[in-house]
């Protein structure tokens, strides 16, 4: 098969609320700027009030289903730790599995703690990691809502991403409310400074 | 200006499946739009709900789906382009409506969207196929695959309406509706002004009754025939060449999707035959393709009615094709690559495997939660308060309410279709006696609830039902309702005139803030020998106070 026409899957999970959609649009928008062929699929409804939420972006040179076969992620975000078991189907040994620290507790279930969650996620995908992007965030802009952005910047800047900084950039400018961008934009910028412990 | 509605004709933007729909209708010129909210189809609405003023397209979200169709049909008779969408389950409430409009046909071309919801992502009640009611509406049916179909299949279906005068039916489902991709422009536009319809009486056409009604009915066969044909011609369905090797897939919808990524992954080349128009199906193109054939697999989700097709057109040629569907393919929930993978396998005779995960991962039960701060959590604490839950039976029915069955409520002992809360609730008052609640939001109140209440009242049942009047459509994303003016919808009803209307002699409308008095209430009226009601009036928490002041 000719590998130019693979299409690179990317799948996010997380907790109703945590803005999946909003992630989704702005890929997706940074991948139109680069011309690429995408498809994506988010679902709606009552899912969304809390429960688990999982979407899916395609892109390439010619994208057929929005949906990311089994093991076949090259790139997961899970916005809430253990939502990232939720993804494992979709990894493989080389997936970049970024994992944001952020537990939101289950009503009458025990929390998973980090080290429960990476010992099954890398199980799969050995390139896993716990990021404590939800933390940064808190600390050091006072609030933890954007730790996706945080997450997509972490991928992009380290070139996991086929799609340039720039164009992450302005599909933020373009998907995101005036009133939200700025801190945003500031999230964006901090996770290019992150370092691994 | 609001991408949508862009004038730059050849401008590539993204869409999401039912939004490209709504375009497909703007480029199509649109005058006339009317739905019911009901997820995966609820955007069409509030896109329209949107621009509706800008794009000078009369639009409203009806009472329920059956009204939103007769809008509909009123506005085609009067000559108006019409659109009418809505969910699966809609279109059981509007089919009373739609069996009628096929047989007078239309005067402005209509064409009715569906969402189908397989594998019920946001849809309780069954894994519905709106397919079958293809047949028996004899409706002709379009299914796109993906988002740019979605348009084009849009404005194609509103061309078949006008040429053949009759309504047509463009059938999605939850992975086409919430897909999305870039897709071009087209040319729009923009009507300067309302445009206002013409209704010439034409008994002829417009009065079904017999002995008309029966010439109507010829006539329908008569234009299905000549659709038929068309069909056959037509691009909508597409033949996709393959080196011969006995083995050929036909399939429609998002399958398409999945059977052309299976290929892929399989490194195979099948000749494939995508079925665009379901109904009526183009018999002679699928004869046609499957006249070489040894073995053919149908692809589709849900029921096989596209595999039966195939048998019967094959059985009429004396083809011996060997055709495959549900014995590979699974009837329930939705498909996709990974399933359709398979299935091709076995067709090319390839061994194929799934990846598995080996070890056992915890299983989460993260079930959607009524919001921090939403006014149920204060009516389903007060009842728990005010009865004994094992000796009350709870009925539910549905919105967000819908979660009384969760934890950590527990209060929901059945749940059917909408309205059914207080209709089935009578049922089981007279058939038993039992001690009973019933819970219904304001939307389904209006939607379905009434007639039921009346029902209770008539034939004197004494249920007790909880209206949760939350002031706004909450599940499907926040759309008006009769009890609520919206921006652009001046008039309310309240509920309290309506169940008084209906002869409802104990009412009270009470803020479950006030739990000593709604708890106090609920103790008194459980034990009245009419029916009472109790409507808990408190906004969602995302109901601006703006929209609230209007009343």
């Amino acid at each position: 098969m000719n590998k130019k026409i693979k299409p690179y899957n990317i799948v996010i999970v997380g907790t109703g609320g945590q803005g999946l959609i909003t992630l989704l649009q702005v890929l997706a928008e940074a991948a139109m700027a680069e011309g690429h062929d995408f498809k994506t699929s988010e679902l709606h409804g009552l899912s969304q009030r809390g429960g688990s939420v999982e979407v899916h972006v395609r892109l390439g040179a010619k994208v057929h289903s929005p949906i990311v076969p089994l093991a076949k992620a090259d790139l997961i975000f899970a916005l809430e730790a253990q939502e990232a078991l939720r993804a494992i189907k979709f990894s493989h040994p080389k997936s970049i599995f970024l994992i944001n620290k952020q537990i939101i507790p289950i009503p009458l279930q025990k929390a998973l703690t980090g080290e429960e969650i990476m010992n099954h996620v890398k199980k799969t995908s050995k390139a896993a990691k716990l990021v404590p992007a939800f933390e940064i965030c808190k600390e050091k802009l006072g609030k933890g809502v954007t730790s996706g952005i945080y997450l997509i910047s972490l991928a992009v800047s380290r070139g996991f991403l086929p799609l340039s900084p720039e164009a992450v950039l302005g599909a933020m400018k373009k998907v995101m409310p005036e009133k939200y961008l700025a801190l945003n934009i500031k999230t964006f910028d901090l996770a290019k400074t992150y370092e691994e412990k | 200006m609001e991408e949508i509605l862009s004038n730059q004709s050849g401008k590539k933007v993204i869409l999401l499946g039912n939004d490209a729909v709504a375009r497909g209708a703007l480029e199509a010129g649109v005058q006339f739009v009317a739905t019911y909210p009901g997820t995966p189809a609820s955007e069409i609405g509030n896109t329209f709900y949107r621009i509706a003023q800008k794009a000078k397209v009369h639009f409203e979200f009806s009472t329920n789906e059956k009204l939103a169709m007769e809008a509909g049909v009123g506005a085609s008779f009067a000559g108006l382009k019409t659109l009418v969408a809505m969910k699966n389950f809609g279109l059981n409430v509007a089919i009373e409506a739609l069996l009628p409009f096929v047989y007078t046909g239309v005067k402005g071309p209509t064409v009715v969207m569906v969402s189908d919801d397989p594998s019920c992502y946001s849809s309780a009640q069954t894994e519905e196929n709106t397919r079958a009611f293809s047949y028996l509406a004899r409706i002709p049916t379009l299914e796109p695959a993906d988002v740019a179909e979605c348009k084009e299949f849009t404005k194609l279906a509103f061309e078949i309406s006008e040429k053949f005068k009759v309504p047509v039916l463009l059938r999605l489902t939850t992975r086409v509706s919430h897909q999305k991709m870039p897709i071009v422009l087209g040319q729009v536009t923009t009507n300067t002004s309302l445009v206002k319809g013409k209704f010439v009486k034409d008994a002829r056409q417009f009065v079904t009754m017999p002995p008309r009604v029966l010439e109507m009915k010829e006539e329908l066969l008569q234009k299905n025939k000549e659709i038929r044909k068309f069909f056959e011609k037509s691009k909508i369905n597409k033949f996709e060449k393959a080196a011969p090797s006995g083995a050929g897939i036909i399939v429609s919808g998002v399958a398409y999707l999945y059977v052309r990524e299976a290929l892929a992954q399989l490194n195979l080349a099948l000749p494939v035959l995508k079925i665009g128009s379901f109904y009526p199906f183009p018999k002679q193109t699928a004869q046609k393709f499957i006249k070489t054939l040894k073995k053919v697999l149908v692809v589709e989700e849900l029921d096989p009615y596209l595999a039966k097709e195939v048998k019967e057109a094959a059985q009429e040629t004396k083809c011996k094709a060997r055709i495959f569907s549900k014995e590979w393919l699974p009837e329930t929930g939705e498909l996709n690559t990974d399933i359709v993978a398979l299935a091709v396998a076995k067709l090319a005779g390839r061994r194929y495997q799934l990846p598995s995960i080996k070890h056992q991962i915890p299983d989460l039960k993260r079930r959607p939660q009524l919001c921090p701060g939403c006014p149920y959590w204060l009516v389903f604490a007060g009842v728990k308060k005010a009865v004994n839950e094992k000796e009350v039976v709870f009925g539910g029915d549905i919105g967000c309410y819908m979660l009384a069955g969760g934890a950590p409520h527990f209060l929901q002992d059945y749940l059917s279709c909408m309205g059914s809360s207080i209709g089935i609730a009578h049922g089981i008052k007279k058939a038993t006696g039992q001690k009973l609640i019933s819970f219904i939001g304001d939307g389904t109140f209006f939607h379905a609830g009434i007639p039921a209440l009346i029902n209770t009242v008539y034939n004197g049942s004494n249920p007790l039902i909880i209206i949760l009047d939350n002031r706004t459509t909450a599940m499907t994303g926040h759309q008006p309702n009769p009890s609520v003016p919206g921006s652009n919808i001046s008039s309310s009803v309240a509920i309290e005139d309506v169940a008084r209307g209906c002869g409802v002699k104990h009412l009270k409308v009470i803020d479950p803030v006030m739990q000593d008095e709604f708890i106090k209430t609920i103790r008194e009226f459980i034990t009245k020998p009419e029916v009472s009601v109790i409507i808990a009036r408190r906004p969602c928490i995302f109901v601006k106070p703006k929209d609230e002041q209007k009343n």
